[in-house]
């Protein structure tokens, strides 16, 4: 000790110096700033979670109109035979009036005075209705001629009179539906004759034409967007891992080993639209395979997703400590038996983990998915597996793209309706991805 | 201090076992190993010892081939077990390290049951023809390893729930399941307090009847109480290769009597 500091006074530890304040200051600071960077962050999710949910929760509940329809026998199997042939030669032109006819009746019998024609009646119903009654009829043969108590859907205008998306004032400048329709369908709701509920048809249906948002569902969507998850599983977590074990446990590191680790970084980061491109000039155009079928977006994705696993499975593979690798060595295990016996398992979380984050990313990913054809309009469910993996499907968030992309707003809610639905598989997702997680993770 | 040796008279006329001529060892440039010759008797505890970073432990390595998971390592010299090169390039290192073990400094078990720890070895390697006999060998080596009693009515539990003493016997008796002809022990006790150090001193004592046993240490006590012969490194060079009681009590080189004495290292 030189004289120079002997000499100085000691200081009190009651009192902060200077430089304690200085520091205790720039942590006080930093909280701050980390608090309202998280504020912000849970602000927008609660934000961007109210705007979906409260758009999108209508999707889920749908206007129905109940009444009774006499199947005439004469207007649907003029022979009478019930030969589903012939009955299949009568069209949804041949349904619709009686439909119509049978709605007026009902509205009649109940005594409500209308004012409107048997056109504005039956406007009131979905296009989808005759449909539904003659795939029903043709079916069931023997329905011909009873009467049976039909539950069709109210058009989307009425269903959403019911929703605040129509009023009275908007129904006076809209050529689709009057204000008396409304009113009418507002006395149908005290009678009980027109009701709103859950609708699983927006789960189960396939899409709907632009005229007709109150038939749309996600079906057809739901089914693709499971086939190709299938697809990209089956396909990235053995090529992925087996890459992974190869590049992290084998392969000599040298100049070239050094190159496909800085491209497998870099193919991580490009862009997914490119991965699209890709997919339509090798799997459609090169390989011949069909258009807006799952096993194309399958396989684009999977080159998507590829990168993402195998950087989340090296990460894992490195995280297992080096002493196990030694130790099952010095056993005499060879390095194929160390990496499988022991490394191998200690990774498994992590692997699992990481392919998980990379289904449900690619399960969310929608621009290759439209250059590759995902984003036609389908409306026949594909066929069972294997052989529906070629068949035309949607996939969940190009079917979010193409109802936001139509003009009636009866989509908005739809739209919103299949975010929520993803949102709910992606968390589902996640939750495995953690549980898997907790599951498995041994500690050395 | 030299009682072992006084009571061990034969040690000199026990067979050869591992003969090491003029090794070198590379780490990319770095040349750790400088032209080192030791005999490493059967049935012999021969211990290493030296300041750190003296090589003591890569020299060790080489003695089952471990430095070849270092892809910047390069040996050269002759090392010779029973007679064969086992740097011969027809060697397959996994078949060497069955027969010549290691323990590491660090206690490394298996993130698996204490039972499948040790059984680990003898399934890899086919010793035991059906769950008996497996359960035979287990029983066996965790009795060498002097663990028994203390683990017998727990085998399913982690091996890493023991605590550190019992984890570097579970690795001793992990590395013993395999019956090797040479354990290696690397610092085996550094991790360990003076307990749990007895123990495996005694151990290692015991060992000394089946196997060939080289240990590295940085305990001068530890290589004085188990080891017969005794090698010094210093800057990667062998500075002395003697009879343990010789080099403790009238070392020939001063760097030797410098160590021991406190002055380097």
């Amino acid at each position: 000790m030189t004289d120079a500091t002997a000499a100085r006074p000691t200081p009190s530890l009651l009192a902060q110096d200077n430089r304690t304040r200085h520091r205790n200051r720039a942590e006080v600071r930093f909280r701050a700033f980390g608090m309202a960077a998280m504020g912000t962050g849970v602000l927008a999710l609660a934000v961007l979670l109210a705007s979906v949910v409260s758009n999108g929760l209508g999707a889920f509940r749908q206007t129905f109109i109940t009444f009774p329809v006499v199947l005439s026998q004469e207007r649907l199997d003029p022979d009478g035979h019930r030969d589903p042939a012939a009955m299949a030669r009568v069209t949804t032109f041949g349904y619709a009036p009686l439909i119509g006819r049978a709605f007026a009746d009902h509205v009649a019998a109940l005594g409500i005075e209308t004012g409107l024609g048997p056109r504005a009646m039956a406007a009131m119903l979905s296009e989808e209705a005759p449909g539904q009654l003659r795939t029903a009829v043709l079916a069931n043969p023997q329905l011909v001629g009873e009467t049976i108590t039909l539950d069709v859907l109210a058009s989307g205008r009425i269903d959403g009179y019911f929703k605040g998306r129509v009023t009275l004032e908007s129904a006076e400048r809209d050529r689709n539906v009057s204000p008396e329709q409304l009113r009418l369908a507002e006395t149908l709701a005290q009678a009980g004759v027109l009701t709103t509920r859950f609708n699983q048809n927006f789960i189960t249906a396939p899409d709907a034409s632009g005229q007709r948002p109150e038939a749309a569902g996600l079906g057809v969507a739901i089914l693709g967007s499971f086939y190709m998850m299938l697809v990209v599983l089956v396909l990235t977590l053995p090529i992925g891992v087996a890459a992974s074990i190869y590049l992290e446990e084998f392969a000599p590191k040298n100049r070239f080993t050094d190159l496909i680790e800085v491209n497998i970084s870099n193919l991580a980061a490009v862009p997914s639209i490119v991965f699209g491109i890709l997919g339509l000039a090798i799997f459609i155009n090169f390989a011949g395979l069909p258009q807006s079928a799952p096993i194309v977006g399958g396989l684009v994705l999977t080159l998507m997703t590829l990168p993402t696993i195998i950087i989340a499975t090296r990460a894992s593979l490195r995280a297992v400590p080096p002493s196990i690798r030694s130790a099952a060595l010095g056993l005499g295990a060879s390095r194929m038996q160390s990496v499988f016996h022991h490394v191998l398992p200690l990774a498994a979380p992590g692997i699992l983990t990481g392919t998980i984050i990379g289904l449900a990313q690619a399960l969310g990913e929608t621009a290759p998915l439209l250059l590759v054809g995902m984003v036609a309009f389908v409306r026949e469910y594909p066929a069972p597996l294997p052989a529906g993996l070629f068949d035309p499907a949607s996939a969940l968030p190009v079917q979010v793209y193409n109802w936001t992309q139509r003009s009636d707003p009866a989509f908005v809610e739809r739209a919103s309706g299949a975010i929520i639905v993803l949102l709910v598989v992606l968390i589902f997702m996640n939750a495995l991805a953690v549980l898997l997680r907790r599951r498995f993770e041994r500690r050395w | 201090m030299n009682d072992l040796q006084v009571t061990d008279p034969t040690v000199q006329t026990r067979a050869l076992k591992i003969s090491a001529r003029q090794v070198d060892v590379f780490y990319g440039d770095t040349h750790a190993i400088r032209k080192v010759d030791v005999d490493i008797a059967d049935k012999t505890v021969t211990a290493f010892i030296g300041p750190s970073g003296c090589g003591k432990s890569t020299f060790l390595r080489c003695l089952n081939r471990m430095n070849d998971t270092i892809d910047t390592a390069r040996v050269a010299g002759k090392i010779r077990l029973d007679g064969e090169d086992i740097y011969d390039p027809r060697v397959d290192p996994v078949q060497l390290r069955a027969r010549v073990g290691i323990v590491f400094q660090k206690p490394n078990p298996f993130p698996k049951s204490i039972y499948d720890n040790v059984a680990y070895g003898p399934r890899i390697h086919g010793l035991a023809r059906d769950k008996a006999a497996l359960g035979g060998i287990v029983e066996k080596s965790l009795r060498r390893a002097a663990l028994w009693d203390e683990v017998k009515d727990r085998l399913g539990a982690p091996g890493t729930s023991l605590s550190g003493g019992q984890q570097q016997r579970l690795c001793i008796a992990r590395a013993v399941a395999t019956s090797p002809e040479v354990l290696l022990m690397d610092e085996p006790c550094s991790a360990l307090d003076p307990i749990a150090t007895a123990q495996v001193e005694e151990l290692i004592d015991e060992l000394r009847r089946r196997y060939s046993v080289v240990i590295v240490t940085h305990s001068m006590q530890q290589a004085a109480r188990v080891s017969q012969n005794t090698a010094v490194f210093h800057l990667g060079e062998l500075v002395e290769f003697g009879e343990t009681g010789q080099i403790f009590t009238n070392p020939n080189d001063p760097r030797t009597e410098n160590y021991i004495t406190g002055r380097i290292g």
